[in-house]
């Protein structure tokens, strides 16, 4: 059974998207997605897979045709990154609001200006007021893994909400790992062709998207709200329905060495790699650090975070983008948020590191522990936002 | 095209309704008969999907829709995108799972159509997709309150191009939409006007046969935004025509028709005094712009009788 090919990220996500069996693919060409959009096109001229591939010409007609074509009742696919992301930021809210089933690989990439084509989270960290469920890789098996289960997630008829797949720009996009790859006719037993939930048909005509004035606006946006809550227990489903499948375990949060931690780091993507080997090591040494990253960014799992960081006295929140003239960055914001009402919770600072590409070195993370320890020991934060990495 | 079921009298027009009264636009607005045409000439199941605008806002205002027919709305600028989505989905199910393609109908105002939505357009005609656009023109912003648009005619007043003491209305020309399409290689575009709705609801038709994307100007008479009588809105809209200001034409597979021959123009004065924004026009301060805009439709009438084959 096992089958392991070497893949990029992007190659990984692309061959995934085949095998599930695609039916409409809407995309625009942007670095560093491209190559996924690429492989998929050379799959339906080749005749191996059969969808249409719909090439638009911006992302915001890209994400325009996928929310048509996913109320049509299609499986619908489309990737992007950064500008891109941002030319489809009107309909992001449209297309979780229609309650469409949209999966989307996001290779995370800077926002301009200055123009820069390598990772921040500034992409991911811009959907997550937008009513979509957001997965985060942290290698190329992940992305493989996750672009499955992020159809699984999103056609779930008690959760029918896009989701999107982060994979971080370069680092994974354009890494080469080894994969291990799921045969295709093993692929229906875990996911299924969509059954689609009211999709538009000229038998049973419904009006999609009219307009909603004060007098039902508001409790439409609670219902929004509460179901996308109400979709947590489901998308935990998922993971454990692929855990049984491929013997590949995913939750929300992946810990290592938290049950007795005093410090901790919290982190997206792939960084979170370097920061768990440097965990290791300093655990070897006998410091009582840990490391928190999250494959579930939105809905947030704040209970099973409260749980985690039980007992930590002081946490660096690692965000790999800005939020200018915020009281702290995106993750950070979640992190405070999620803990504002705890007793006894962690001292929280904010690390922000990795802006357009620059590398996360294992000295730095080191440096983050050394800060996060004195934090810890002085029982006071000196400075609530450190910038790691960065020439002075 | 030849086994056409073409009409020759309105008494021909099917009786059935899919769009519902009681939708809230306004006395004398020219869309809803395009619409109800419209869904009544194409033929078998369809779908509409209509662009932000005064259509979308009037026919369903949640819990009420006036549309029988699945109708779908995302935003203003992208409804030729959605469409696209829509028919990649049915051309993909089709193939798969055998289920029957209905035709796409999309509407969009000129807003919708000439300025935002106009990228979105292009894309569309030029992938090709199966969808039959309508754009209903009615010649300015009018849901958000008569502001000028690209297909605002030049010497119109508008709250964003009013007439005031300096510069009197829009100075710019309207926008050539049949050109544009044609330009993507369409099979067929036409103008249409309510006044000749024989000549319209022909033009449905055909546009519905055409496997491809088509296109549909269609002259929407606004009462609101024109400063007209809304009783008066279909002899407007005839005097848009025989002033040879509204031509009303067609390009149907390489060929080009007036469907609407105007031997002996009126004044285009005549057109202008029955409507608030052009009231100024008439005005002896502003006879520079109104010998301007004589020119300017005299020489797209030779345009078009060029295009047509026929003697200027």
């Amino acid at each position: 059974m096992a089958r392991i090919v070497g893949m990029n990220g992007d190659t990984a996500v692309a061959y995934a998207v085949k095998q599930a069996d695609v039916d409409v693919i809407a995309a625009y060409p942007i670095t560093p997605q491209t190559i996924i959009v690429e492989k998929l096109s050379e799959y339906v001229n080749n005749g191996e897979l059969n969808a249409a591939y719909v090439p638009v010409e911006s992302e915001h007609s890209a994400l325009s045709a996928c929310v048509g074509a996913s109320l049509a009742g299609a499986r619908v696919f489309t990737a992007t990154a950064s500008q891109g992301l941002a030319l489809m930021y009107e309909i992001l809210y449209i297309a979780s609001s229609l309650r469409t089933t949209i999966v989307m690989a996001l290779g995370n990439r800077a926002f301009s200006a200055p123009i820069n084509i390598h990772c921040s989270h500034d992409d991911a960290y811009a959907v997550r007021d937008a009513g979509w469920i957001e997965l985060f890789a942290e290698n190329v098996q992940e992305a493989y893994d996750l672009t499955f289960q992020a159809f699984r997630i999103a056609e779930d008829k008690n959760v029918l909400f896009p989701t999107i797949v982060n994979l971080d720009g370069f680092i994974l996009t354009h890494s080469l790992e080894g994969v291990n790859v799921f045969e295709d006719e093993e692929i229906p037993k875990f996911l299924p062709p969509k059954e689609p939930v009211n999709p538009i048909d000229p038998e049973k005509p419904v009006s999609y998207g009219p307009l909603d004035l004060f007098d039902y606006y508001i409790e439409h946006k609670k219902q929004q709200a509460e179901a996308l809550k109400a979709s947590y227990p489901h998308i935990l489903k998922v993971f454990e329905e692929f855990r049984e499948f491929s013997g590949r375990s995913y939750k929300p949060l992946k810990t290592l060495s938290m049950e007795d931690a005093e410090v901790a780091v919290i982190i997206l993507g792939s960084a979170a790699g370097t920061v768990r080997d440097v965990v290791r090591k300093l655990r070897e040494k006998g410091e009582k650090v840990g490391v928190v990253s999250l494959t579930l960014y939105r809905p947030f799992p704040q209970e099973e975070l409260v749980k985690v960081l039980k007992g930590v006295k002081a946490v660096a929140v690692m965000d790999r983008s800005y939020s200018y003239g915020s009281p702290g960055a995106q993750l950070f914001m979640d992190v405070a948020a999620t803990l504002i009402n705890v007793r006894d919770k962690p001292l929280l600072f904010n690390v922000i590191y990795g802006l357009g590409g620059r590398d996360l070195k294992p000295e730095h993370v080191v440096q983050v522990f050394e800060h996060a320890k004195k934090v810890a020991k002085e029982g006071e934060v000196p400075e609530k936002e450190v910038w790691i990495g960065v020439r002075e | 095209m030849s086994n056409l079921n073409l009409i020759k009298t309105v008494k021909d027009i099917p009786p059935e309704e899919y769009l519902a009264p009681g939708h809230r636009l306004c006395a004398g607005c020219g869309a809803p008969i395009v619409v109800r045409l419209a869904l009544k000439a194409v033929p078998g199941p369809k779908i509409v999907v209509s662009a932000t605008g005064c259509l979308e806002v009037a026919t369903t205002i949640f819990p009420y829709t006036s549309w029988k027919v699945p109708w779908v709305h995302s935003a203003f600028e992208n409804a030729a995108a959605t469409a696209s989505g829509i028919e990649a989905a049915f051309r993909a199910l089709e193939k798969k799972k055998g289920a029957k393609k209905p035709k796409i109908i999309v509407f969009g105002g000129d807003g919708g159509t000439f300025d935002i939505g106009l990228q979105a357009l292009s894309g569309a005609l030029e992938r090709g997709h199966d969808l039959l656009y309508i754009c209903y023109d009615n010649e300015a912003y009018m849901n958000t309150g008569i502001q000028r648009s690209s297909a605002t005619p030049k010497g119109a007043a508008t709250t964003t191009s009013p007439a005031g003491r300096v510069i009197p209305g829009k100075l710019e020309r309207k926008k050539d939409l049949i050109g544009i399409a044609v330009a993507h290689g369409v099979e067929y575009a036409a103008t249409a006007n309510p006044a000749y709705p024989v000549d319209l609801y022909n033009k449905l038709l055909k546009a519905a046969a055409v496997k491809g994307p088509t296109v549909i100007h269609y002259y929407t008479p606004c009462p609101t935004g024109w400063r007209s009588d809304p009783s008066r809105g279909i002899e407007i809209a005839r005097l848009a025509v025989q002033t040879r200001i509204w031509p009303v034409y067609e390009y149907d597979h390489g060929t080009w028709r007036i469907n609407i021959m105007v031997k002996k123009p009126k004044p285009v004065e005549e057109y202008f005094k029955l409507q608030g924004r052009f009231r100024h026009l008439l005005q002896p301060e502003n006879k520079w712009l109104l010998e301007e805009i004589k020119k300017d439709v005299e020489e797209n009438w030779n345009r078009l009788l060029k295009l047509a084959g026929l003697k200027t």
